[in-house]
């Protein structure tokens, strides 16, 4: 039942949920400042922030256990304003999945069901199917306290699914497992959601996590989004300082635009001369930062021929990774330039180490210029 | 070979922190419980003869004899006063428990859910009765349920006397003394902390993301907290119970205050048997069978505890 349909060519229309203008204050702080997004249908979206961003307010607005101040949230044509969290057509994974400790694993999943009154053998049915779906077929006499955290988290996601929502929300879904069931858990949370085809929103401070699962994403800072764009978009286009320093590691550099072409500019920097693969639209000597990524940076010890995009230094610190080495190469001006070295051999020859003087090189195309 | 280790070393090994840590509430149990409730039985089952009881065992031509009197016991079971008797503390204590637990859950229940800051003030409320005693607490109902005082007047004047008297909870319309529903009441009044403090410990510790869960899930504020909050505060519940019902069996003073003729309960029968008529292995009997009656009950909780505790494993 549609409280308030929107009109056939509203743009509204096209996105499956639409947030509009939604903000909330909880006395004088004011946690989602003003933020809009459209997510399509089938989409796995992701809210991105460290803790205290909003996220989490914005997911639980969502979810209807917070009331918006102002603006409005439409699932599907339908404003979700007054509506109670349970007659909201979306389910929730919780954060530490709160599950119900009294109850069986069968129990639990059964719970949504039995509230919208089904009938036993279907209940039975869609149980049955959802333990098949998440492999749990023989814990389901089981207590949550019995099973391990996979295990806990895996029915945490088919209690989510069982009632078949039109919206998933995710908040922190791995945040609770180790590092190695987390990567594994990943790819096959992704695969279950888009095997049941539900459009999802999950909230997480992990950027790995955000950038493995997600269609697209959000980063959110202070109650309002930074960026929003597909996890290559903003990692390698980011949009501001604070998106470039808060995705995977950066080095940023303030510098002039001295030159600004078409199909190139130059940008002068304490230690070095910028040579950017294309123009930006910009007054010649405004201020810059340039973004490199510590990957796209290569080092050798001998001097490059190209004049620009190179600087020298000396490492005054490495940090060893297994599969790559980062170092940080201390410049002329005392800027510390981080790079990142695959270990593409067991043993090097010639392996660099503290202390040693070192050039460093990148690509025409490696630069982010921003200028905000 | 060996040498044996020596005695003191022994019981230097033996004797650790911990034991005698655990060896405290044993002891105490063994003396203050143990002890006194085997010189009980041993009364229960000894002859009378004059003022002094029969030894149980004795010495006759080198055969040594044990007598064991089990007549207490048997008339016990064949007198109807016993009987009628341990039924009505059985159907008071219930009564009691059962008032307090539809009064006390609801208490407990929003002294949980108030503002943290609102807490203590409310804690205080329910403590607040015990810094003044018991017997005068008690003895206050006296004084308000008797004709002239107030509460008194206020059940006639609101016309719940004829209410209780239609239920068979007062002998007569307007005398409310004396009465299956002063016990009652004063029980209740009495034993009301008992069950909220127990329950306010449950509840107060309880996830309330699970009632969001809930809620998400399709349950209105209802049916989550039958669903929910209720099952989840069953190990409070029944503690509360327990701490009502046990003491409210073997109750003496609130019946003998606030009861009548009508309302006789263990507890006075027992008082009359030692004090009234001098008979110390019959008090003794009625003494042992109540205290078999209260560990039943007591029992069904271990083993709920036990199990909830192997569960949390």
């Amino acid at each position: 039942m549609a409280t308030d349909t929107l009109r056939v060519g509203d743009r509204v229309d096209a996105a499956f949920l639409h947030i509009d203008q939604v903000t909330k204050d909880f006395g004088g702080f004011r946690a989602v400042n003003n933020v809009s997004l459209e997510i399509a249908k089938g989409e796995i979206f992701a809210l991105l922030g460290s803790s205290g961003c909003g996220k989490s307010t914005l997911l639980r607005m969502l979810a209807g256990f917070e009331t918006p101040t102002s603006g409005r949230i439409v699932l599907a044509g339908q404003d979700l304003a007054g509506l109670p969290p349970y007659q909201r057509p979306m389910n929730m994974m919780f954060q530490s999945y709160a599950l119900f400790p009294h109850l069986t694993v069968w129990d639990n999943i059964a719970f949504g069901l039995r509230r919208d009154g089904l009938p036993k053998d279907q209940v039975a049915e869609r149980v049955e199917a959802m333990l098949k779906l998440v492999q749990l077929g023989s814990y389901a006499k089981r207590k949550p306290h019995q099973l391990s955290g996979g295990q806990q988290q895996r029915v945490a996601l088919a209690r989510s699914l069982a009632k078949q929502p039109q919206l998933l929300l995710l908040d922190e879904p791995l945040g609770a497992l180790d590092k190695k069931l987390r990567e594994e858990t990943q790819i096959e949370l992704v695969n279950i959601i888009e095997q049941v085809g539900v459009t999802c929103v999950m909230v997480t401070h992990d950027q790995e996590e955000a950038m493995t699962m997600a269609s697209r994403l959000a980063i959110m800072s202070e109650g309002r989004f930074l960026q929003v764009g597909a996890p290559h978009e903003v990692y390698e286009t980011p949009a501001t300082r604070f998106v470039a320093d808060f995705i995977g590691n950066v080095n940023l550099m303030d510098g002039t635009l001295d030159v600004d072409e078409t199909d190139h500019c130059i940008i002068g920097c304490a230690d070095c001369t910028h040579y950017v693969g294309h123009g930006i639209t910009g007054n010649a000597h405004m201020p810059v930062t340039v973004a490199l990524r510590p990957e796209k940076i290569h080092l050798s010890r001998h001097k490059p021929d190209d004049p620009y995009n190179t600087a020298h230094g000396r490492i005054k610190e490495l940090s060893y990774f297994g599969s790559f080495t980062v170092y940080h190469v201390e410049l002329t001006s005392g800027l510390r330039l981080k790079v990142s070295v695959a270990n593409v051999q067991r043993h090097r020859d010639d392996e660099f180490t503290w202390g040693d003087e070192v050039w460093a090189h990148w690509s025409r195309a490696a630069h982010v210029v921003l200028t905000s | 070979m060996a040498a044996p280790v020596p005695f003191l070393q022994r019981l230097k090994a033996w004797f650790t922190g911990r034991t005698a840590v655990i060896g405290v509430p044993y002891a105490w149990l063994l003396a203050f419980f143990l002890l006194p409730f085997v010189i009980v039985f041993q009364i229960s089952v000894s002859e009378m003869v004059g003022v002094q009881f029969k030894d149980l065992l004795t010495l006759k031509d080198g055969v040594l004899q044990l007598t064991v009197k089990l007549s207490n016991y048997v008339f016990i079971t064949e007198d109807a006063l016993y009987l009628k008797t341990y039924l009505a503390s059985l159907k008071y204590a219930a009564a009691t428990t059962v008032l307090c637990l539809l009064i006390g859950y609801p208490f407990a229940y929003f002294m949980a859910r108030a503002r943290s800051t609102q807490q203590p003030m409310l804690m205080m409320m329910v403590m607040l009765p015990f810094w003044t005693s018991f017997l005068l607490r008690v003895y206050a109902w006296k004084g308000l349920l008797s004709e002239n005082g107030w509460v008194a007047d206020l059940l006639v004047a609101s016309g719940i006397d004829q209410l209780l008297y239609a239920l068979g909870l007062i002998t007569a319309p307007g005398k409310l003394m004396h009465t299956p529903f002063s016990l009652v009441l004063g029980m209740t009044y009495t034993y009301l902390p008992f069950m909220i403090l127990p329950l306010y410990a449950n509840l107060a510790k309880m996830d309330l993301r699970l009632l969001e869960a809930a809620a998400d899930l399709g349950a209105t504020a209802w049916v989550a907290f039958w669903k929910i909050t209720v099952p989840l505060s069953k190990a409070g519940i029944i503690a509360g119970s327990m701490l009502v019902f046990i003491p409210c069996i073997g109750e003496f003073v609130i019946p003998e205050l606030l009861g009548g003729p009508q309302t006789l309960m263990i507890g006075r029968v027992m008082w009359d048997e030692f004090f009234s008529n001098n008979d110390w292995p019959m008090a003794s009997s009625v003494a042992v069978v109540m205290v078999l009656l209260i560990i039943v009950p007591l029992a069904i909780f271990n083993k709920y505890q036990a199990e909830a505790q192997e569960a949390r494993k």
